[in-house]
């Protein structure tokens, strides 16, 4: 274990002293670090890499994962953390972090039985919180079966297949199922790791994806861009309103742009059962994580620059990734967040 | 050391030891000394740099658990509890799935590397043994990644398509062992793991296996065969019993890998924390418990019990080559008895 966190830190060096090598970059140009989340790793080098085209400036992104993310900045190795599970209120205040969102996901649930058509069978969360609760044992129970009339329904078990790694998106899968389910609430809870009742664990999206598709009769939960890339056999799922909806950008549009921001304390909101019509109930943003009182407020400014470029004009690349933009309104509501809390020394503030 | 000494010497081979001491200035004789001396220090300190590493690393691994013996106790090593939410942890599932797919590796793995050493060194015809080793070599030379991706993509499927079913029709209702073949048949579990373990510790232990019958000196074998004894008796009864000290270190090599073993473990297993009486069921082992979850172990107490389980890991590998080391003594006293 040991070796291998070693080596995976020594091709972060590797690679960062590669970049950097053919980089080449003026000594004026400024170089930020942050470290955390995987899940939008992919949006976050894909800003970079416009971002320093434009402005010469660098950003360092290590993806090791949400907790060892918040262990980083906690220890303030990097300008800033980053993780798919926002911290609580007293939380941040303890440690004296501000926290706030860049980009909208979603999970997905996938299942693999023969004869179903991706979007043909509809699900509900009491539905889903059953069947990961392992009450819900054959496809063709009464649960499922009352809520898809006409759709032919094997006598198969159901394997569950859930995340073996720590992750946000299992974060936002329990999340969900605790909204739903007193009884999930009770028994297993929610974190980014759970003590899950049954069920296989893959490691990594593609590990769930890979079970998945290999055990006849599996059902999990992955983030939307995998399913798509993928092409698995995706479900609908009831949302608050009572509508069944089928994920895609639009609908995590929705489900983005009901929440209520401005009402949640330290930004700590999981996107998971908003109200609207359209709404995919399954949704979650992805958080960064600076510090209140800025030692170097240069590079802290240099941070929120970055992230004021990507709002503005990182949209487009970050749907080209499946990732959902952030509504203006949420925008602006950042920004001012970072006018009125972070400071440096003096108590100036940074923005 | 002394090999060294000589090679210093070298421009005076044939002169006799007092005559060299005269032949030889004095200040080259004490440089030499001095180099020696170096020499030695440096090798001890090498070896000794191994002995802290060792000492360092359990040290760290004890400090870093420390949180979770105090809050689990022994409690830890019984409860099969893994539960992130309520941070309550016991290390039985990942112990008991470490130990099982290490056992099943054994189980398969020494037989066929037993076969193989056999045939490489007694059976094959000449031209057939280099082609045959090498190939086998190579096996170990394959990164555990790719073994764990074969066992997922292509094993995982034909197994549980083919071979599962029909392993609970038939063992599934014997007695006793029957429990352990029940299930759904899925392809991913403790099972596969171990079986995908065994293809992996297999090249390790049939090279050792026949590195160590090849030096039997053909006297002995020459002899046995002249008494009449079949190929079977003379590689039972003098090839095995001449080579055991290396045939139980090629074994134990082959353990070592199987108990450590991460990324091939963890494709295939299923990642489960449960404990079940079905080798057809999903578990953990230890290694792949650490590879999972490390990355993303929120909280000081999730961490400490993950380095608990790296720590028993150690432990468990202390214990087996203990282990190995006592029954060859016992099979040495045995010897003494019988001259």
């Amino acid at each position: 274990m040991f070796t291998k966190i070693g080596s995976s830190s020594a091709w972060t060096i590797a690679i960062v002293a590669f970049t950097l090598f053919i980089g080449g970059a003026p000594a004026v140009a400024a170089e930020i670090t942050g470290a955390g989340a995987t899940f939008p790793y992919p949006i976050y080098a894909k800003w970079a890499e416009a971002y320093k085209a434009k402005t010469g400036n660098k950003l360092n992104y290590q993806s090791i994962g949400s907790g060892g993310g918040i262990r980083q900045i906690q220890n303030k190795t990097v300008d800033f953390g980053a993780s798919d599970m926002p911290l609580k209120p007293e939380e941040l205040e303890k440690i004296g972090l501000l926290q706030f969102p860049t980009v909208v996901g979603g999970d997905i649930p996938v299942v693999n039985l023969s004869g179903i058509k991706p979007g043909e069978l509809k699900l509900t969360g009491p539905v889903l919180a059953d069947i990961y609760l392992g009450k819900i044992k054959k496809w063709n129970s009464q649960g499922i079966a009352s809520l898809n009339p006409g759709v032919k329904l094997p006598d198969q078990d159901i394997t569950v297949v859930h995340r073996s790694d720590g992750s946000g998106t299992t974060f936002i899968w329990v999340n969900y199922l605790s909204k739903v389910s007193q009884e999930w609430k009770d028994k297993v809870g929610e974190g980014t790791s759970v003590n899950w009742p049954v069920g296989v664990g893959g490691k990594g999206n593609e590990g769930v994806a890979s079970y998945v598709q290999r055990i006849k009769g599996a059902i999990g939960y992955v983030e939307y861009a995998y399913a798509l890339q993928n092409r698995l056999t995706h479900t609908l799922v009831k949302n608050r309103d009572g509508s069944f909806v089928a994920p895609n950008i639009e609908s995590f549009k929705a489900a983005a742009a009901g929440a209520q921001w401005d009402k949640a304390p330290g930004m700590y909101l999981i996107l998971t059962d908003q109200p609207g019509k359209n709404s995919w109930p399954i949704s979650g943003a992805t958080f960064i994580l600076v510090y209140k009182m800025q030692e170097k407020a240069d590079r802290a400014k240099e941070v929120l620059k970055f992230f004021d470029w990507a709002y503005i004009d990182g949209d487009k690349l970050a749907q080209d990734l499946d990732y959902v933009p952030l509504p203006d309104s949420v925008v602006k509501l950042i920004q001012s967040s970072w006018k009125s809390q972070i400071k440096d020394v003096s108590g100036k503030p940074v923005w | 050391m002394s090999a060294v000494f000589n090679e210093m010497q070298g421009p005076a081979p044939a002169a006799p030891a007092g005559a060299m001491s005269r032949a030889i200035p004095h200040a080259n004789l004490r440089k030499q000394y001095r180099l020696d001396l170096l020499f030695r220090h440096a090798t001890r300190f090498f070896a000794f740099l191994v002995l802290a590493l060792l000492g360092g690393i359990l040290v760290s691994l004890f400090v870093g658990s420390l949180p979770s013996i105090r809050a689990f106790g022994l409690g830890f090593l019984v409860s099969a509890e893994w539960n992130p939410v309520t941070e309550k942890f016991g290390a039985l599932v990942p112990i008991v799935g470490t130990l099982t797919t290490s056992a099943i590796a054994l189980l398969i793995g020494i037989p066929v590397s037993f076969g193989i050493a056999l045939f490489l060194t007694e059976l094959s015809p000449v031209w057939l043994r280099r082609p045959l080793g090498t190939a086998i070599e190579l096996l170990a030379a394959i990164p555990s990644i790719i073994y764990g991706m074969w066992g997922l993509f292509v094993f995982a499927p034909v197994f549980s398509t083919h071979v599962q079913p029909l392993l609970t029709k038939t063992l599934g209702s014997v007695p006793l062992i029957g429990a352990l073949f029940q299930g759904p048949p899925m392809g991913i579990g403790v099972l596969t793991a171990g079986i995908i373990l065994a293809v992996m510790v297999i090249p390790f232990i049939a090279s050792v296996m026949r590195d160590v019958f090849e030096i039997v000196p053909d006297v002995l074998k020459e002899s046995a065969y002249a008494l009449g004894s079949t190929t079977w008796e003379v590689v039972w009864n003098v090839v095995l019993p001449y080579t055991k000290v290396g045939v139980v270190g090629g074994v134990m090599l082959g353990l070592g890998r199987a108990l450590g073993e991460t990324m091939a473990v963890t494709f295939v297993i299923g990642n489960a924390h449960q404990l079940s009486a079905s080798i057809m069921d999903p578990g953990n082992s230890i290694a792949s418990a650490l590879a999972n979850e490390f990355t993303e172990a929120v909280g000081d107490l999730y961490l400490s019990a993950l380095i608990e389980l790296g720590l028993l890991l150690f432990v468990i590998t202390f214990i087996v080559l203990a282990l190995s080391k006592l029954l060859l003594l016992r099979l040495a006293r045995f010897e003494g008895q019988k001259t």
